[in-house]
């Protein structure tokens, strides 16, 4: 069956409580999923009193300024601080979003929850295993797949229009809040491709430069790989780039109806 | 690395793509939305029906039913609620089921089930309107 509960030994339990400096204006606690796979303790919720005042707008200004100044060992991916990586996606405040966009005032009051990307391995603190999620992108290769040479002195050309179908699909930073937002990709995480990956097979299957559309959709055509879509609509609710990949989701089904010739 | 998947001498490729597409499915999901249209002005019917026979005996319930109409209607009814249900409860297993005989066993169940109650209430119907 599916796993509703924790098992015994991902229980998670109160942690260490970090409390403000004496002086702080603005104080805000954070508490923040912390799990280290070298000692053989439980999962721990920890708690981190953080002055805003001295303290940047967003919620990984906090997790970086908890890093240098409170508590060292605490682990994230970051990078780009700008929405454009997809590092430091995770589910904070109940949601799954990107740290670095995510405006510490927008989170409803009282204190900010941070924890990994839901239903995926952890690695380490917010530190999930994408490697299966990664499996999942290389396995519809996504790359242009063509039978036509190109042309020897240009670009392969696209019309303004075609170019215009690809907006809202080639945005996508495969950051996982949405995949691991679905309740589907958690109870069948191995066959369902899940809507990341999904939204990313679409950008190639919409692609008017692509010429293995049909190979794309015999892929995809598949009551696991795309058929556990059952339009949930978490993933476009949680993208922080305000994409929709149930549209997408929804196009190639679309598609496969009209080559059946319904 | 990864928690899917288990062996870990195998790529994380290998486990992604695993026996490959189906290609099918797409029968299913247009089955699954054709039956619940049909659902909709069947079911409108239906409770119109219903309302009708509200403080109806018997005998005036069966000689609703034996009317042409209502029993050609009330057939379809059960074909398609039948239909969709078996479809619907199909996916519930396959997203909550993952033991492979339990699976196996609940599928074969919810069609045998889904099958025989409608052949039943198909042979109700038929009786009525012919006998």
């Amino acid at each position: 069956m599916a796993e509703f509960t924790l098992p015994k030994n991902s229980k998670v339990r109160k942690g260490k409580k970090f409390p403000a400096k004496a002086g702080a204006r603005n104080v805000r606690t954070f508490r923040i999923y912390r799990w280290n796979p070298d000692d053989a303790e439980n999962p721990r919720v920890d708690e981190y009193e953080v002055d805003l005042a001295a303290c940047g707008p967003m919620v990984l200004d906090a997790l970086i300024k908890i890093k240098n100044e409170i508590d060292p060992t605490l682990t994230f991916r970051r990078s780009c601080r700008e929405g454009i990586c997809g590092s430091c996606a995770m589910n904070i405040d109940g949601g799954n979003t990107l740290a670095c966009t995510k405006a510490i005032e927008d989170c409803d009051a009282g204190d900010v929850s941070i924890y990994p990307l839901p239903h995926m391995p952890v690695v380490k603190d917010l530190v999930p295993d994408m490697t299966h999620f990664y499996a999942q992108h290389a396995s519809i290769k996504p790359w242009i797949r063509t039978q036509s040479a190109p042309a020897p002195d240009s670009e392969r050309l696209q019309s303004v229009e075609d170019r215009k179908k690809l907006d809202g699909l080639y945005e996508c930073i495969l950051c996982a809040c949405c995949s691991t937002a679905c309740p589907s990709y958690w109870w069948n995480p191995d066959k369902y491709l899940g809507p990341a990956i999904l939204l990313q097979a679409y950008r190639w299957i919409a692609d008017s430069r692509d010429e293995d559309t049909g190979a794309r959709l015999d892929d995809l055509e598949d009551p696991f790989k795309l058929y556990r879509c059952h339009t949930i609509m978490n993933c476009t609710n949680t993208c922080p780039k305000g994409l929709n990949p149930a549209k997408a989701i929804g196009e190639i089904k679309k598609l496969i109806v009209e080559r059946k010739g319904v | 690395m990864s928690a899917i998947g288990g062996n870990s001498l195998r790529t994380p490729l290998k486990n992604v793509r695993g026996l490959g597409s189906a290609q099918s499915g797409v029968r299913h999901w247009w089955l699954q939305r054709l039956t619940a249209v049909a659902l909709v002005p069947l079911s409108l019917w239906f409770l119109w029906l219903l309302m009708g026979l509200a403080h109806a005996d018997v005998a005036m319930a069966r000689a609703a039913i034996a009317q042409p109409v209502h029993a050609v209607l009330l057939a379809a009814l059960v074909v398609s609620v039948f239909w969709h249900g078996a479809l619907g409860l199909q996916v519930v297993i396959e997203d909550y089921v993952h033991t492979r005989w339990q699976e196996v066993a609940l599928q074969v169940a919810v069609r045998f089930g889904a099958f025989l109650v409608a052949s039943a209430c198909l042979f109700a119907i038929a009786r009525i309107a012919l006998g």
